[in-house]
Formats: C-alpha cells, sequence, structure tokens
C-alpha cells in the first residue's frame, strides 16, 4: 500500500471534519478497504478509522430491527433477537464471507461500499431499509445507484440502519465457488414495502428488484409462483464462473429456493 | 514402564508440527540479514510484447533506490537451465530457447520480469517501480497448443519452428495400427487435462547474500532441492563455484513440484548481492505467485483402445499435444514424455501401445511438474478411456478392469512402454475399495437419491503411478541432466542420540518424523533422540531434494544403507569388548549380543567406545561412528489402488457434491500410517480440486483471468468428505525398505474418479475437467455435449 495518515476520531463531528481532507477514505471493518490498499488501488491522503465512535449494537421494536453502522456480522447472525425479528437477516449475515471477515466486517461498511456481490444490499432493498447517516435518513430505494455507488455524498456517515419487520423473508445464496461472494443471492420479503424480490452478485448495476417475480409472488405466495418466470439477461454478469444465461437460471432457482425458506 | 512404540508402523505425532502451527517455523521470509535491502519485480501486464525502451532515470532518483537492472544487465549471463533434453521422432533435439533470467527484447507471458528494482525499502523498491517508464509493442497471444499451432501463428521463440519444442512418440506404431486392424471394436476418446496453478501456502522468497571478506555466496530459499538449485545456478547461470555457494532451503511452507525448479528470482537475488555487496531479499506476493510459480498439467489428447469382443484391450494409441507456456521449466520437458507416456499401460496388460507427444510454446506461464507430473495426465486419460470402453461395449466397468488387470503371478510385468513393474496387486485395491465403498449398496443409494431429485453417480479409478524415478544410469539416457540418487549421512554421537543428514527436503510431508522413526527401528535409538537435518548444502551432503514420491523409497533406502554400515561397525567394536567374534554378535532391540549368550553392549555403549577408543580394537576399526551412504535404486517404485468416489448432483443447479470418497492405495510399507493417510488425503483434495473446480483461466491471447483466489477456485473444507483412506499393500522388491511412496497417489489416482462418477450420475460419455456447476447443468439441459 502507499503511505497515508491515520485517523481515529473520537466524536462524529471529529470524523467528519477528518473526512474533508482531499482524497480522504473512511475504514469501518476494512474488509474491502485493506485488500484495495494493499494492491495499491486506492491511494488516500488519510484513513479515517470509525471503530473509536460506538455505533454498535442491535435494538428491536415492534416494528423494525435498528443496527449500528459499525456493528459486525458475525454480531448480527448470533443476536438472538434479530433471530426472533428478522431470521432472514441473520442468516444472511452468517453468510458473509468466512468467519474472520465476520468478525471485522460491519453492515455500514458493506451498505457503503455497496460491492455488486455483497449480501447486505439485498437485504435492505428487499427490506425497505432505512439508512440513516450523519446529516439524514435515506429511503433503500433511493440509495443504491450502481455498483460501488450510493447515495451517500462526501463526509457522509452511515450511522445505523433500520428495517422494517417482515411477514415472512429468506436470504438464499448461491455462492461463488472461489471469491465465496454471492454468484446470485436472493432476498424474499412480503413485509411493509409489499413482496418484494431483490438480486446480488449477479446484475452488472448491481443489487436489483426483480419485478417479474415479486408480481408473480404478490399474486400468490409460493415458490411455484415463479415456474417459467424468466430472467432477462441483458444486464447480468458473464465471466469465468458463469455466463449470464447461467446467472439468469439461477435466479430463478435461487429464488424459488428462497420463497420455499420463507414459508 | 515400557517405552511407547515408535518404529515402523507407529502414528507417531508429528514432532514439526508444533513449531508450524504455533508461528514458530523458520521460513525464508523469516530470515534477514544485515543491511538487507528489497527487491521488487516489475512484471509484464502482456502476454507477448516487443520491449522498445526501458528509461530507469526517475525511479532511479527515487527515495532509497540502491539499484535497477533490466534483461540488458543479464544478456551476457547463462539462462535458466532446462534440466531435461527430449529427442523429436528423427533423433534431433528438443528446440530449447533460451530463457532470459530477466526478459530481453521481448515478454512472452503475463508475469515476465522486466525489471527489478532494489531499494532499502520494499516499499521505497514498489514506488520506484512504478516510476519505471517502459515502453512495449504488443505482438499477437495465444495461449492454447491449439492457437499456437494453426499456420501463421505468431511465433514465441525464433528458435522454435511452428512453436513446437519437440515431436516425441514412444512404443510401437506399426503393431498398434496392425491391431487396430484386426480388432472387434475400436474405441476413441478426446480429453483435456486442465491447467493448474499449484498455490503453496507459502509463496517464494529468495533471500542473496555475499561476504565480500571470503567471497562466499549465500542463496536463502523456498526450495524442495536446494543441491539441484545449487548446481544449476551456479555451474549453468552464474558462473560460481560450488564451494563458494551455498544454498538453504530452511522451513518451506508447501511445494508440491512448484518449489524444484530453478527459478530467475533466485539467480537475480545472488548475482545482484555480489554486485552491491548487501544482502538483497525478494518475497513474491500472492498475485506474483500466480503469474511466476510453474504452472501444471494443460494436455489436450485423443486416445484410442481397440478391443476384441470379450473386451480384452488389444492396442492403446495415444496423441497428445502438452503446453510448455512461454519457456522450457527445469524439468518440464520430461513431464508428457517420460513421466506421463512411460505410464500409460495403466494397470493393464495392453499388449501394445503407441504414444505421440507434441510439446508446445505459448503465451503462457511455464507449465512443469505438479503433484503427480504426468501420472495424473496418463491415468485421467486411461481411466476414462476405459470407462468409455465399458460404455461402448455394455461390458461393466468393474468386470472390464478385472478382465485385463495385470495378473498378480505376472510380475514383474514388462509393459511395451518401457516400464517393468515389480510388484503390485491390482484385484486386491479394487476389492477393498468396493467394500470400503459399499459398492454394491450404491443402486440402494442412488435410488434413494432419485426420490429426492437429485442424480447420483459412482466413479472407480484403478491407477497406477510411478514414484523415485530411477535409476540415474536410465534417466541418463532418456535426457537427464541430472542424477536421480539419494544420499544419508548417519552421525551417531557419543552418547548415542543420532544426527541424519538428508538429501532429501521435508516441505510439510514430516520427514522430521518419519525418518526418525526409521532410525528408531533401526538401530533401537528412542524417537527423541534422532534429528533429521536436510535444506542446508553447508551440512548435508550432496542430495537431490524432494518430489515423484522419492524421499522414503530413495531418501530412506540410502538412510538403510548408511545405519547398515553403523550396525557393521558396532558388531566389530561389541566384538572387540565382548571378547568374541564379529560373526557371533547380533544386533537386536538396541543392543550388541553375543549370540546364544546374554552377553550385551548396548547402543549408547558402543557409541561411546567409538568415540573415546580406550579399549578398542584401533588397528583394524577407525574411531567415530558416522556413515553415510549413496543409494542409486535399480528401479522406479509402483504404488497403484482404487479410488471410488460417490457423488450427488443438484440438477437445478449443477452443483456436485461429494457424497463418499474411499482410496485404498498400495504404497507399500509404511512408517507412520497417520502421515500416510494425511498426505493420501491431501493429494485427493488437490484430485478433487482438479475435478471440480480448478482451472488457470487464460484470454485467447494469454491474458491471465484466474489470477488471484477471487477467480481461481482452491478447494476449501466445506467442499469435501471425510476421505476414507485405507491401504493393501505388495512391498516394493529392490529397496531394502519395500516402501513405493504415497505423496502423489491421491492426486493421481482421484480426478477420474469423480469425473467417472459425474459421467455415470449423468449417463454421458464424457467431461473434462474442472466440472463447474455450470457446466454441469449445460450437459443436463442439453446446451452442450460436456
Amino acid at each position: 500500500m502507499y503511505d497515508f495518515a491515520y485517523e481515529k476520531p473520537a466524536s462524529l463531528a471529529d470524523a467528519v471534519a477528518a473526512l474533508g481532507h482531499e482524497d480522504a477514505k473512511v475504514i469501518a471493518g476494512g474488509m474491502t478497504l485493506i485488500p484495495v490498499l494493499k494492491q495499491r488501488l486506492n491511494k488516500p491522503s488519510v484513513v479515517v478509522d470509525l471503530s473509536g465512535l460506538g455505533m454498535t449494537g442491535i435494538t428491536v421494536t415492534d416494528e423494525s430491527v435498528i443496527i449500528g453502522a459499525m456493528t459486525t456480522h458475525a454480531t448480527v447472525a448470533a443476536s438472538a433477537a434479530v433471530k426472533r425479528a428478522i431470521p432472514a437477516l441473520a442468516t444472511l449475515a452468517g453468510l458473509i464471507g468466512d468467519k474472520e471477515v465476520r468478525h471485522r466486517g460491519t453492515i455500514g461498511g458493506s451498505l457503503a461500499n455497496n460491492d455488486p456481490a455483497a449480501d447486505y444490499p439485498s437485504a435492505a432493498l428487499a427490506l425497505g431499509a432505512t439508512i440513516n447517516t450523519n446529516t439524514r435518513s435515506i429511503n433503500a430505494d433511493d440509495y443504491f445507484q450502481g455498483m460501488f455507488t450510493t447515495a451517500l455524498e462526501a463526509g457522509e456517515v452511515i450511522t445505523s440502519v433500520v428495517f422494517p419487520i417482515p411477514a415472512k423473508a429468506a436470504y438464499v445464496k448461491f455462492k461463488n465457488p472461489a471469491s465465496r461472494y454471492a454468484m446470485v443471492g436472493v432476498f424474499v420479503a412480503k413485509g411493509p414495502a409489499g413482496v418484494r424480490v431483490t438480486i446480488t452478485g449477479a446484475g452488472q448495476n448491481g443489487v436489483f428488484r426483480h419485478i417479474g417475480f415479486e408480481h408473480a409472488l404478490a399474486a400468490k405466495w409460493s415458490a411455484d409462483s415463479l415456474t417459467g418466470v424468466a430472467t432477462s439477461q441483458d444486464d447480468l454478469n458473464s465471466d469465468i464462473h458463469a455466463s449470464a444465461e447461467y446467472r439468469a437460471h439461477l435466479c430463478n432457482v435461487v429464488a424459488k429456493r428462497a420463497v420455499a425458506a420463507a414459508g | 514402564m515400557n517405552a511407547p512404540f515408535e518404529g515402523i508402523g507407529a502414528s507417531v505425532r508429528r514432532k514439526e508440527d508444533l513449531r508450524f502451527i504455533s508461528g514458530r517455523g523458520n521460513y525464508t521470509d523469516d530470515i534477514n540479514r544485515p543491511h538487507q535491502t528489497y527487491m521488487v519485480i516489475k512484471r509484464s501486464d502482456r502476454p507477448h510484447a516487443k520491449i522498445i525502451s526501458i528509461d530507469t532515470s526517475v525511479a532511479m532518483a527515487a527515495p532509497g533506490v540502491v539499484a535497477i537492472y533490466t534483461g540488458d544487465d543479464f544478456a551476457n549471463i547463462g539462462g535458466l537451465p532446462c534440466g531435461w533434453q527430449i529427442h523429436n521422432k528423427d533423433g534431433s533435439p528438443m528446440a530449447e530457447p533460451k530463457h532470459p533470467v530477466i526478459a530481453h527484447g521481448k515478454v512472452r507471458h503475463v508475469g515476465d520480469p522486466i525489471a527489478v528494482v532494489i531499494a532499502e525499502t520494499k516499499q521505497q523498491a514498489r514506488n520506484a517501480a512504478e516510476l519505471l517508464e517502459i515502453n512495449l509493442e504488443d505482438l499477437p497471444g495465444v495461449a492454447t497448443t491449439t492457437d499456437a499451432l494453426k499456420p501463421g501463428a505468431t511465433l514465441i521463440h525464433d528458435e522454435a519452428a511452428g512453436n513446437v519444442c519437440y515431436d516425441w512418440h514412444l512404443g510401437d506404431a506399426d503393431a498398434v495400427a496392425a491391431a487396430f486392424k484386426s480388432a472387434h471394436k475400436v474405441v476413441t476418446l478426446d480429453l483435456e487435462n486442465n491447467r493448474l496453478i499449484p498455490n503453496a501456502m507459502e509463496p517464494r522468497v529468495a533471500l542473496g547474500d555475499y561476504d565480500r571478506h571470503t567471497g562466499d555466496y549465500t542463496l536463502y530459499t523456498t526450495s524442495q532441492n536446494p543441491h539441484v538449485i545449487r548446481l544449476l545456478m551456479g555451474a549453468f547461470v552464474l558462473g560460481l563455484p560450488e564451494h563458494k555457494l551455498r544454498v538453504v532451503a530452511p522451513d518451506v511452507g508447501g511445494g508440491f513440484g512448484s518449489k524444484i525448479y530453478h527459478y530467475a528470482e533466485e539467480a537475480i537475488v545472488t548475482w545482484a548481492a555480489g554486485k552491491l555487496g548487501r544482502p538483497v531479499k525478494w518475497t513474491a506476493d500472492r498475485s506474483e505467485s500466480f503469474m511466476s510459480d510453474a504452472h501444471g498439467r494443460d494436455h489436450v489428447s485423443t486416445a484410442q483402445m481397440a478391443v476384441d469382443a470379450s473386451g480384452k484391450f488389444l492396442a492403446l494409441k495415444v496423441h497428445t499435444v502438452a503446453n510448455m507456456g512461454a519457456y522450457l521449466s527445469t524439468f518440464a520437458p520430461a513431464v508428457p514424455t517420460y513421466l506421463y507416456a512411460t505410464l500409460l499401460a495403466g494397470t493393464y496388460t495392453t499388449p501394445v501401445i503407441y504414444v505421440e507427444v507434441k510439446a508446445v510454446f505459448t503465451n503462457t506461464v511455464p507449465v512443469d511438474a505438479y503433484r503427480g507430473a504426468g501420472r495424473p495426465e496418463a491415468t485421467f486419460l486411461i481411466e476414462r478411456l476405459v470407462d468409455a470402453v465399458a460404455l461402448d461395449t455394455g461390458i461393466d466397468k468393474i468386470e472390464l478392469r478385472r478382465k485385463n488387470f495385470i495378473p498378480i503371478d505376472a510380475f514383474p510385468y514388462q509393459t511395451p512402454v518401457a516400464l517393468q513393474y515389480d510388484s503390485g496387486n491390482y484385484f486386491a485395491t479394487l476389492d477393498a475399495a468396493m467394500k470400503a465403498a459399499d459398492y454394491n449398496g450404491f443402486p440402494a443409494r442412488k435410488a434413494a437419491a432419485a426420490a429426492k431429485g437429485k442424480l447420483r453417480g459412482i466413479g472407480v479409478s484403478t491407477y497406477l503411478e510411478a514414484c523415485g524415478i530411477a535409476p540415474s544410469k536410465v534417466v541418463g539416457s532418456l535426457g537427464a541432466r541430472a542424477g536421480l540418487y539419494e544420499v544419508a549421512n548417519i552421525r551417531v554421537h557419543p552418547t548415542g542420540s543420532v544426527t541424519v543428514f538428508t538429501g532429501t527436503h521435508s516441505h510439510g510431508q514430516g520427514h522430521e518424523t518419519t525418518m526418525a522413526q526409521l532410525v528408531t527401528d533401526q538401530l533401537g535409538v528412542p524417537f527423541s533422540q534422532v534429528d533429521i537435518v536436510h535444506g542446508d548444502t553447508s551440512k548435508i551432503p550432496f542430495g537431490m531434494g524432494t518430489y515423484g514420491s522419492r524421499s522414503l523409497a530413495v531418501g530412506g533406502s540410502a538412510m538403510v544403507k548408511a545405519m547398515d554400515k553403523i550396525i557393521a561397525k558396532g558388531k566389530k567394536i561389541a566384538a572387540h569388548l565382548l571378547e568374541a567374534s564379529p560373526e557371533d554378535i547380533e544386533f537386536k532391540n538396541g543392543n550388541f549380543s553375543v549370540a546364544g549368550t546374554d552377553r550385551s553392549k548396548s547402543f549408547g555403549e558402543i557409541a561411546l567406545t567409538a568415540y573415546v577408543p580406550h579399549n578398542y580394537p584401533i588397528e583394524t576399526v577407525e574411531p567415530g561412528l558416522d556413515e553415510t551412504a549413496f543409494y542409486d535404486p535399480m528401479n522406479f517404485t509402483f504404488p497403484g489402488g482404487c479410488h471410488i468416489c460417490e457423488v450427488e448432483i443438484d440438477p437445478e443447479t449443477g452443483v456436485t457434491s461429494i457424497i463418499n470418497f474411499n482410496a485404498v492405495d498400495d504404497v507399500g510399507r509404511v512408517i507412520n500410517p497417520m502421515i500416510v493417510e494425511g498426505q493420501v488425503q491431501g493429494g485427493v483434495a488437490q484430485g478433487i480440486g482438479q475435478a471440480l473446480m480448478e482451472n488457470a483461466a487464460y484470454d485467447a491471447s494469454g491474458q491471465l483471468l484466474s489470477g488471484s483466489f477471487m477467480d481461481y477456485t482452491m478447494p476449501r473444507a466445506d467442499d469435501l468428505v471425510n476421505i476414507t483412506v485405507g491401504t493393501e499393500n505388495t512391498m516394493c522388491t529392490h529397496n531394502p525398505l519395500g516402501s513405493k511412496g504415497c505423496g502423489e497417489v491421491g492426486a493421481i489416482g482421484s480426478p477420474p474418479a469423480v469425473i467417472n462418477a459425474i459421467c455415470d450420475a449423468l449417463k454421458i460419455r464424457h467431461m473434462n475437467m474442472p466440472a463447474t456447476a455450470e457446466k454441469v447443468w449445460s450437459i443436463i439441459n442439453g446446451r452442450s455435449a460436456g
């Protein structure tokens, strides 16, 4: 990696000030940033570490699950409260990376990075989550804007994520055999935001809602409803691991399994 | 209290593991020398390009830079030597273009070194490397042998017309042609053996040091064979005399063949250390490993078997094109010839065989021996072809194998492809594996899986391989530019403890344990009183290192020979002390005794007497107890066995799960069953990796697509099942231990077992590796023929 300055602010205000430097970079768990830095693919002037700000912990109300941005995947996966309220979310967190990654990586980091094959974006979009930052609250529908692109502005820091509790939800992940990121990950939910099906890993532009699947499931919530419902290959990834055709097929198979898992 | 049994046959825990798993190993990167500098290599990101210019001036002025070298600096230095010369069908030698230490004039593969930057810190070296101004002019590149052989294909080396390295053959073409004419049926199969990237856990490291006062060079390097490196680098590249060059290969974290070869970085750091008068260290990062460690496999073949009406094999004809990569790595030419074609009889009595092998240059990383080296390619071809014969003739695949096995009483068995097998019992390993796998219960399991919508298949591989490549005289006549003996020095200390200096090298195999057990068994010295030393040319005698599963069969045999000398000398000393004739002295359980009496001397007493020779037969026996033996085997050893794999395929996704894997191998004498089990399991894991997921992917021009673990699929624990290992051993008849070797059997026997199981499940004739989910799904849905 290139040399950079390192700051670990004690307050959100200090963090925002530090992020005012040109080419400043936020580090949460560092599970993406550190490898990127090691490969010299990014040259920040200063790395601002959010680990001194708290912002951890899980609160469950009657309507929602609120997760602090610096809460690790392992914490979410192991949370009895999350397992009760939105078991699909705990399952998803437990499928991210490996044990080491889950103990470092954070929900805020994952959503801020918006890797096109990351898991959390599918849950946030399917459940109609609200992403709270130091300046505002952003609806998930407005938040994801293409791969590695979000509504976050310079100096804006995610503080917490609010997930409305759905009646039914499930996440099923078909892993890329090499990276173990999602080759096709499908989150299905029947909740306050209606019936939603989101797909991560397959699309060239990152997470997306599968309107065809949503219509079919809104008509009847059953895996069989998805039989014959096609997925356009136009915007799907095609690489050495899977063609667009195979990914399109997997979208259907994985979505059916998710609906079956959601019950 | 009886001491625990720690001799031959005891599953003694590996004594080296404590330091490995507690972070106390001494790996090459752990070694640092005073005033050390750091080297970073600027590598080509183009598959094939002319080097128009390299401007180092800006980089040279960067902070901390000590030196920058390019191909020009090495233009008058020998290229990296090839250790095996193959001759063409017409008797002419293979094309052997120079392999420059640093690319000169052209780059020929992604990863080819263009320049090196040496600086005070690694960070400074990296920073400066980015300031090199390199002007390349792209040339068309080729990644596959098929493309490289096309008329008008880009020429990679002026010395290799048509990109052909050699066009070689073995066997009797006329006899095969005659047998094909009169055969009941000829079964043909086209197959490919996928290219693999070794991915040892420890990346390669090289640290060169030079003592200006003595003129001594030291190279610390991640090597499986430090003496081979000393010879190749000293004599052929840098012109350094051996007494002034020490090569140290300390703890090495996995090799699988990739650390046999003499690599450019070793020569560069050693040479630069001499130029600069300072130590120079290079540590590969993982990305460099993918593009600079020798790759493995990469064959395209057509195989044809002629059979009679009963299914008896009459003749085998094979045509193989082998990818050498951009240059010849140290032993690359031998892999698709003498380690492959000679194995094509397998476990069968096929009376005539003819093999043609064409080796071809491409714009890819050089290919060389990787766990199994030629034998996995041969085994995959034979065991797939046998299943195709079974399918085409309607004969049961087990019955077909039994019908064609070399009979138990036919050993020694001369194959039509040069090798003579000394021992084996393929019926016993097949029977034991079928029993372990509950082969007969498979139809019921298949039906149960079908009821759940899953496809089950069972695959059998009854393989044979050849280890401990030897004897030197024969391999020399076949083109090897090295001997293949092994050496051991057994040093008994005055109080009876023992240090063994072996020419073999352990890079994960557990030699420190197995070899100590051998000493415990032979000399009766407690296990705790034996140490094994390897990996330092200033300590050990000139040995050939570890590869080809040779360490026990060849290196262990040298130890036995040296211990025989120790015992013979001990008997003379004991005879003197016990006032008896040496012929009357028996040595057993660590005691020298007069036969038929209770008069005896312990091993420790004899050792002390040898070093304190007060009461000693000094007129006839030299003091000391320190013996060396060199052992050049009479023949290869021939491990073999049966691997049975059961798979279940999810037809919706094409995902293949391994349900059961049973290996029953014949590895000859086993010293430590636990270590053998671990070796076989590790090999099978790599074989399953090759069969299901691993693949070095290039685009058509030679751009490496699978250059990191994000894209190169390594097998992980959750991809595997508990691999059940058994042995049904017959003894090697020509070495004193009876051992055959176990390091590679897993990687050799398993890939066809997996693919045979998948073909069985899918009811198809063939598919190439790796059987990725998408490929399997495409076959199920009729989108691809496999």
